[in-house]
């Protein structure tokens, strides 16, 4: 399956506005940065995590914990995916318990990622909270999940695919749908 | 560590050192790290082998590689079931290839096995559909001790590359010394072997090693030393004299050790220790001792392997379903 791009959603610029929008809109939900910590789910959620912290620390002067999350070990597809998932780093160097886990992806779509993420966490304690942060909401949804702070909302076909391309991954910043 | 890991795993077996590639490894090696976190984690478990059975069969003695099995089993969530021969059908005269089979039946996905006949684990993947992975058979292979050994080595320095790693003892009889000198060599370390003439195999240089009768100068400009068990029962058959000419001559004391040594040199083994043969007591509880990292460390690289082949069976398996629905 060879997918085309079909449109540009965001660009650089308009990535950077949608987060910094997001870390206003987390630090006005939880009044203040007291108790939240920001892990992301590997890979992009996790750089996506970091910068969100940054504008946070920005906003408010005050450092937020960041954490980021590998899903692999939990994942539900083990059996089904073609290509082969290498295990990368799960770095909480923090304790969650009684905290306010703000969760950060890239891209929402069935679920099952989230979920992963949510069965992962709870064994790493018992957090006063998880809030999820996504970049881009396409819909889908295959498990009752919802996001608390969505980038932007990017109505698709199930065949067609979203990719947030990062600098640190991908050498460059966009989100582009794929059909 | 942002490595891009490219390489796949495609091999079923872990039957050897032998024929794996370096990258083949260190994709172990590197996976095994993150293992290694998870074993930090408040609950050190993880729901990745669920509904996956692992069968030990463990037809000689052993404490360290069975517990370290079966708790990298366990993590993973997987069944495990261990059987071991001197209380089971084997006593009875069931062939190796009829146990296996038998157990097969009750559907089970992977075999750890240990054997004392070199070349038996490589017999039972032949003969059965699960996963055989060689937890050490004869003088032949211990593929993971090798691989929980390099692991290690790469925690306390950081490379392999040029590092000098002298192997020390009776390697005639020691699986866990071939399987290190291939892990080493295609690391890129050298590795030098030292024992008593009797137990070093003649022609072991072919092996790419260098070989020395001297303890001194196998100490000498080495970063680690691997020190090997000295099989007290092959004192019966006259290998070398005596226990005690051995300490003498071969035992790792740490006077020996400030007298010639590297300062910051790293000592292993394997287990289990004959305390004051060859390693002497304020050795093997020293600084210099890496002794129960390795232990730790076999968990997690035990891990690795068994997560990277339950990937290859569950591709095959659905590979399989789709035949059928085809």
């Amino acid at each position: 399956m060879n997918l085309k791009e079909k449109s540009k959603t965001l660009d650089e610029a308009g990535i950077k506005r949608t987060l910094l929008r997001i870390s206003h809109e987390i630090i006005e939900k939880n009044q203040g940065t007291d108790e939240l910590v920001v892990i992301g789910i590997r890979n992009r959620g996790a750089y996506l995590a970091e910068r969100i912290a940054e504008n946070m620390k920005a906003i408010e002067g005050k450092d937020v914990p960041v954490g980021a999350i590998d899903i692999t070990l939990y994942r539900d597809d083990l059996s089904e995916i073609a290509e082969q998932p290498v295990l990368q780093s799960t770095d909480i160097d923090f304790d969650i318990n009684n905290k306010k886990i703000i969760l950060v992806d890239d891209v929402l779509f069935t679920g099952r990622t989230v979920r992963c993420a949510l069965d992962e966490l709870v064994d790493f304690g018992r957090p006063a909270n998880i809030q999820l942060a996504v970049l881009v909401d396409r819909g889908h949804r295959e498990f009752p999940i919802r996001p608390d702070f969505v980038g932007k909302n990017i109505p698709t076909s199930k065949d067609e695919s979203v990719e947030v391309r990062l600098k640190e991954t991908d050498d460059k910043e966009e989100v582009v749908v794929l059909a | 560590m942002k490595k891009e890991k490219t390489i796949k795993w495609t091999r079923k077996h872990l039957l050897g050192i032998e024929g794996l590639t370096a990258e083949e490894i260190l994709l172990i090696l590197d996976q095994a790290e993150e293992f290694k976190e998870v074993l930090e984690r408040p609950i050190p478990k993880v729901p990745t082998l669920r509904g996956m059975t692992i069968v030990n069969l463990f037809c000689e003695a052993s404490t360290r590689t069975r517990s370290s099995f079966e708790l990298a089993a366990k993590r993973l969530s997987a069944d495990t079931l261990s059987i071991v021969a001197s209380s089971s059908s084997f006593v009875k005269g069931e062939t190796l290839k009829d146990t296996a089979r038998n157990i097969e039946a009750m559907k089970i996905d992977m075999i750890v096995m240990r054997h004392a006949c070199a070349g038996a684990p490589h017999f039972l993947s032949g003969c059965v559909d699960a996963s055989v992975i060689n937890a050490g058979d004869g003088a032949h292979e211990h593929p993971t001790q090798a691989l929980l050994d390099a692991f290690t080595i790469r925690k306390k320095i950081g490379k392999f590359k040029g590092l000098n790693v002298s192997i020390i003892g009776d390697i005639s009889h020691s699986r866990v010394a071939r399987s290190n000198i291939w892990a080493l060599n295609k690391l890129g370390a050298n590795v030098t072997v030292c024992g008593p003439k009797t137990l070093i195999p003649a022609q072991i240089e072919k092996m790419g090693v260098k070989v020395t009768y001297d303890i001194d100068e196998a100490i000498k400009g080495a970063d680690v030393l691997n020190v090997l068990r000295i099989q007290l029962e092959r004192q019966e058959k006259g290998l070398f004299p005596s226990i005690r000419e051995y300490v003498k001559c071969f035992g790792i004391t740490k006077d020996r050790l400030e007298k010639t040594a590297k300062k910051d040199i790293v000592v292993m083994h394997p287990g289990p220790i004959n305390r004051g043969v060859e390693l002497s007591q304020d050795v093997a509880d020293g600084k210099y001792s890496v002794i129960l990292d390795q232990v730790t460390n076999g968990v997690a690289v035990r891990m690795a392997v068994l997560f990277l082949l339950s990937q290859v069976i569950r591709a095959s398996a659905g590979k399989d379903e789709k035949l059928e629905e085809d």
